[in-house]
């Protein structure tokens, strides 16, 4: 019907390879950042942005981060809250140390920070595999951690042992703190997200991805056809630890605009494993995918008691939460191991040939 | 200069200095590796015979130890709530192998594991919904454990030994035994090694897989619901119990995943190691770092022995 790829003729083989080569898809994307940069901000209240907009970005861009590692490369991380906490206490400490200079420049500079902590805890990846290495990363996690709540100089020696964001404003118009309104955040973070996830789209698609997805399906051969273990882990590590401080400092500045300690504890770990997992190892999509369905489904099911006029109490509540959420985990596990990714796919390829079963 | 001296000299001075001291600190290290090592015991089992790498087996103890103490709150006597409890276990190794497991053969690692993670936030959950989410007292009269402490007067001070801790190494020493004579001696046990040595072999000489892991997972149950039992004694029971069952992890992996020594040994590295560390090298770095050295111990035989001390050794093939 509609989308169908019918007369659209490829001339080059850049055009082969065009990450979105149908031009519905082009159109389609199109409409989503329209959306996104629009319609949303123009019509979303205080809490659609703030409470489900803002965090689905954040989880998402740090999803990307870690299907980087853990989906591309194969390397299994259980790590990742940590990482976000140095990309938030190194943006913390930059910008206190430099308030003029634009926010976003230190947001960015944190990643690098995270990178480097992320290199240094990948160094044992190359003697380590699996779910060794997985407890491996449970080290950085754990130690990382106690850095933030135990060296008083990375909070500045705040008695309450929590950072708190001040006001830094972007072309006059306040972004970070308590001034800026959710609809500036939500753009901002909209912006960054975005340019990341076409960067990151770019990255896996071109010679490293290849390089990285060799490495994952085996990496003694990938060695073997002259790829450099060492660096194709230790660049994954890096890259990856960028995304996911990236998504920390945003996380602390422009949604949450304090955080303790225990913000970036193990189960925020989890949390994004189950986003990438659940949404697909290995695709970008995925981590869009995933982020809204373990974000959200949490919210929606909070929700759904006092929508069909059940009166449970919210500690039950809760506990349902609880019982659903990982009930539904493996639920999808069963049906599409291979994540929601997979199913976008499925349905993609459904639409292309419909009314034709194949 | 002077860190130096803290950190390399002074911490061995203080020790000879006080071999009292030292013994206390070793005893107390060795207890709770005892009962890493049980943690970790549970998660061999499950490895070892159907490769899942079983993160829910935190959140099984606190589940049974929970269970226990909720029935016997509801008026339900010791020895039957004892016994119900086994009971419940049961019931939830035929379910997470009816509901879970089956469909899921065959799947990579990575996926079964997050499936036992859904489990862990089903259970919670659950046994917050019918027991209550508030930290509960083990019945440890009712179950004829010992209270108290045993002073020793040795080594020029007094060693005081918990008789509740003095059990739990007796439990656990059982424990291990019997698991070892089941493992080697008896038919189930000869399946269940057959299982964790090769799946299709296994099936093609008739032993039925999805019982052997009902079995096991059984087991699990098991060793679950004694470490419950016991590091419910220790402290309260509660939910936070979870997050001490993520240090079985280490304990797992510098052990090795596939042995039941390893999971003893490991643990008693672990235990020992991460006290004598928080005791005499913990103050130098401001305290509390008993919450990531047995991480940091792990990495640094992991570096040496890959696969663990005691596991197999790993051979890779294109």
């Amino acid at each position: 019907m509609f989308y169908r790829e019918a007369g659209q003729f490829k001339t080059s083989y850049a055009a082969d390879m065009a990450i979105f080569p149908i031009r519905q898809d082009r159109i389609g994307l199109g409409l989503i950042l329209i959306g996104a940069f629009v319609v949303i901000p123009l019509a979303g209240n205080q809490f659609l942005l703030n409470s489900i907009m803002i965090p689905f970005l954040v989880f998402s861009l740090a999803a990307i981060g870690l299907n980087i590692l853990t989906g591309y490369t194969g390397l299994l991380s259980l790590g990742s809250a940590a990482f976000m906490g140095v990309g938030a206490y190194a943006c913390y400490k930059l910008s206190t140390f430099f308030p003029q200079v634009n926010i976003l420049v230190w947001i960015v500079a944190s990643g690098f920070v995270s990178s480097a902590v992320g290199v240094f805890f990948g160094l044992p990846s190359l003697r380590i595999k699996g779910f060794y290495l997985a407890v491996a990363t449970l080290a950085a996690q754990f130690f990382l951690q106690w850095c933030f709540a135990r060296v008083p100089w990375l909070y500045n020696d705040n008695t309450s042992g929590a950072i708190e964001v001040s006001t830094h404003t972007l072309f006059g118009l306040p972004v970070t703190g308590p001034n800026a309104t959710p609809a500036t955040r939500y753009l901002v973070v909209l912006t960054i997200v975005a340019a990341m996830a076409w960067l990151a789209s770019n990255i896996v698609h071109g010679r490293i991805g290849r390089m990285w997805m060799a490495v994952r399906d085996m990496d003694i051969a990938a060695q073997l056809m002259g790829i450099r273990l060492l660096r194709a882990k230790l660049l994954a590590f890096a890259v990856s630890s960028f995304y996911v401080g990236v998504a920390g400092a945003l996380m602390v500045f422009l949604w949450l605009g304090a955080a303790e300690p225990e913000a970036f504890n193990i189960n925020l770990s989890f949390l994004l494993l189950f986003m990438v997992i659940i949404g697909g190892l290995g695709s970008i999509v995925g981590a869009f995918l995933g982020a809204a369905l373990i974000h959200i489904l949490p919210i929606l099911l909070r929700a759904l008691p006092a929508l069909v006029g059940l009166n449970l109490g919210s500690a039950t509540i809760e506990q349902l939460t609880f019982m659903v959420t990982g009930a539904l985990i493996i639920f999808f596990l069963i049906v599409e191991p291979l994540g929601l990714a997979r199913l976008w796919r499925i349905g993609k390829q459904k639409l292309r040939v419909w009314p034709f079963p194949y | 200069m002077s860190l130096i001296y803290q950190i390399f000299v002074d911490p061995f001075v203080q020790m000879a200095g006080a071999p009292d001291l030292l013994a206390q600190t070793v005893w107390e290290g060795f207890v709770g590796g005892v009962l890493y090592a049980l943690i970790a015991l549970g998660f061999v089992l499950i490895f070892k015979a159907s490769g899942v790498f079983n993160f829910a087996q935190g959140i099984m103890m606190v589940f049974a130890a929970l269970t226990l103490v909720g029935l016997h709150e509801k008026g339900v006597p010791a020895w039957l709530a004892l016994i119900a409890t086994i009971g419940v276990m049961y019931v939830l190794a035929l379910g997470v192998e009816r509901i879970v497991l089956r469909p899921l053969v065959n799947q990579p690692d990575i996926i079964l594991f997050m499936a036992t993670f859904g489990l862990t936030y089903f259970l919670i959950g659950l046994g917050e919904l019918l027991f209550g989410g508030n930290p509960k007292t083990m019945i440890t009269e009712q179950l004829y454990l010992p209270s108290g402490a045993i002073d020793l007067k040795i080594l020029g001070g007094t060693v005081s030994l918990q008789k509740i801790d003095i059990a739990a190494a007796i439990i656990a020493l059982v424990m291990v035994a019997g698991l070892g004579l089941f493992f080697q001696k008896t038919r189930i046990g000869r399946a269940l090694r057959a299982v964790a040595d090769d799946h299709q072999a296994a099936l093609s000489v008739g032993i039925s897989l999805n019982q052997i892991w009902v079995v096991v997972w059984f087991a699990a149950g098991i060793v679950a619901l004694a470490t419950g039992i016991l590091w419910g004694a220790r402290s309260d029971v509660s939910f936070a119990l979870q997050i001490v069952a993520l240090k079985a992890l280490p304990v797992l992996i510098l052990g090795g995943l596939t042995s039941i020594p390893g999971a003893i040994v490991g643990g008693l590295i672990i235990g020992i190691g991460e006290k004598l560390g928080e005791f005499y090298w913990g103050p130098i770095f401001g305290g509390g770092i008993e919450s990531w050295l047995a991480y940091v111990i792990a990495l640094a035989f992991l570096l040496f022995r890959p696969q663990g001390l005691f596991g197999e050794a790993i051979i890779e093939r294109i």
